[in-house]
């Protein structure tokens, strides 16, 4: 693992350089599918930017909101570069809000859109998984398995390459169905995009050492994927039936 | 058809794969990683007697590596007093390990002077103890609750008062 890489005095975070890289390849993956589509790549840009920095403050000011008297005492804390202060969860909300805004103010049409932008996330969850290695987070459960790693005091599943590995392979379907029929229905590729990471996350999930369990034993994590799962699925039946009985209308 | 199989295939897995309650948990093994239990050990520190981490248990802890010549370090040092002067009569504890294999033994007392730091100063002479917490930079600050469980590891800094303040604020709240 190598969280940290120091060039001179400056030691660099390599987890959040890593999603930076993540962020430029996946936006030009975007941009590239774009051009090919004689789409405008510019809203593309526009609409990440403005969701990300959004999400960005929206997380902060959500932060300092739950814990005023912290931030009272200590006002500059609201600039602080402390990725901590941060709520991830109304940052996620904030972002989807404001990409939904961006949307709508442009009439940009929402399934085409999320089409677009999913090479950008397929390369994300390559980075991310990039991102877990360096930090040794999203650990796996020990194991006596040949390619076991030592990490954290025990020998344990390389969950973190195993998520890398998925990550790829869905990246490299989701290029393969996007030059195929299969990518002129609206939406067909985000929620195949979906459906394989859903798919990837309850896989490996059984292997994750730091799983949140619910009653029984059962791993929230496998649970929400396999809901998602099934909400995409049950999507892509009714994206292909409308769009059977539209080519049916034009016949 | 194809989707049914593929759910009903999903359901198996999650039943198969479940894992015993507190399966997952990590807290028995140290390792200076979160959700672990945080190693133990014991360094002199100057002013006063040896200090072992154990000896904290049951109270939460703050465990800062540094040095003198680390200007994040520096900044970062008046807000960790600032709030071990608010938290300290309830328990919580500072551990502030100088990696006095990197740093001048004379200027780390200088500066912990001039600075009217209060809190132990431990010195890591041989650097066994950042080499235990696998610290590759500085500051790199470990958050450690009253049951000796790391809750959160913050490597770089200089760390706000605010984020000091909460961390500290929810490890006393994990207080018996």
């Amino acid at each position: 693992m190598f969280p940290i890489f120091q060039i001179g005095p400056v030691a660099l975070q390599v987890p959040g350089l890593v999603l930076l890289v993540g962020l430029w390849i996946g936006l030009t993956l975007s941009e590239r599918r774009a051009r090919r589509r004689s789409e405008n790549p510019a809203h593309l840009y526009n609409l990440v930017f403005i969701a990300l920095i959004a999400g960005v403050i929206g997380a902060r000011l959500t932060y300092a909101a739950t814990y005023p008297n912290a931030f009272t005492t200590s006002p500059w804390s609201l600039v602080s570069l402390n990725p901590g202060l941060f709520d991830p969860l109304a940052g996620a909300l904030i972002t989807a809000a404001a990409a939904a805004i961006y949307l709508f103010r442009k009439n940009l049409p929402l399934w085409s859109t999320l089409d677009a932008l999913t090479p950008l996330f397929a390369v994300m969850g390559i980075a991310i998984g990039f991102s877990h290695f360096a930090s040794g987070s999203a650990f796996g459960i020990p194991t006596q398995v040949p390619w076991g790693i030592q990490l954290w005091g025990a020998t344990r599943h390389p969950t973190q390459i195993y998520e890398i590995i998925l990550a790829i392979f869905t990246l490299i379907v989701i290029m393969l169905l996007d030059r195929t029929p299969w990518s002129l229905t609206p939406g067909n590729i985000f929620l195949s995009f979906i459906s394989l990471s859903a798919v990837s996350r309850l896989f490996l999930e059984a292997y994750r050492g730091d799983s949140i369990l619910l009653y029984s034993g059962f791993r929230a994590a496998q649970v929400i994927s396999w809901l998602v799962l099934a909400a995409c699925l049950v999507l892509l039946g009714l994206l292909i039936q409308r769009n059977r009985l539209e080519e049916e209308i034009t016949k | 058809m194809f989707s049914i199989l593929v759910l009903i295939v999903g359901a198996a897995w999650i039943w198969f794969t479940a894992a015993p309650l507190g399966s997952t948990t990590q807290g028995d093994i140290p390792a200076p990683q979160e959700g672990f239990l945080a190693p133990d050990f014991r360094l002199e520190t100057f002013g006063r007697d040896g200090y072992t981490l154990s000896e904290s248990r049951g109270k939460p802890v703050l465990i800062n590596f540094w040095t003198s010549w680390c200007p994040p370090c520096r900044s970062e040092m008046p807000a960790i007093q600032k709030v071990y002067d608010e938290f300290k009569d309830q328990g919580f504890v500072v551990l502030a390990v100088n990696s006095t294999h990197q740093d001048n033994l004379g200027d780390a007392i200088t500066f912990a002077q001039t600075r009217k730091l209060t809190f132990p100063i431990l010195l890591d002479k041989d650097g066994l103890v950042g080499d235990l917490y696998e610290v590759r930079s500085l500051p790199t600050t470990f958050f450690v609750d009253p049951q000796g469980i790391i809750q959160e590891v913050v490597v770089g800094g200089p760390m706000s008062e605010a984020l000091l303040q909460i961390r500290v604020e929810q490890l006393m709240e994990r207080s018996p």
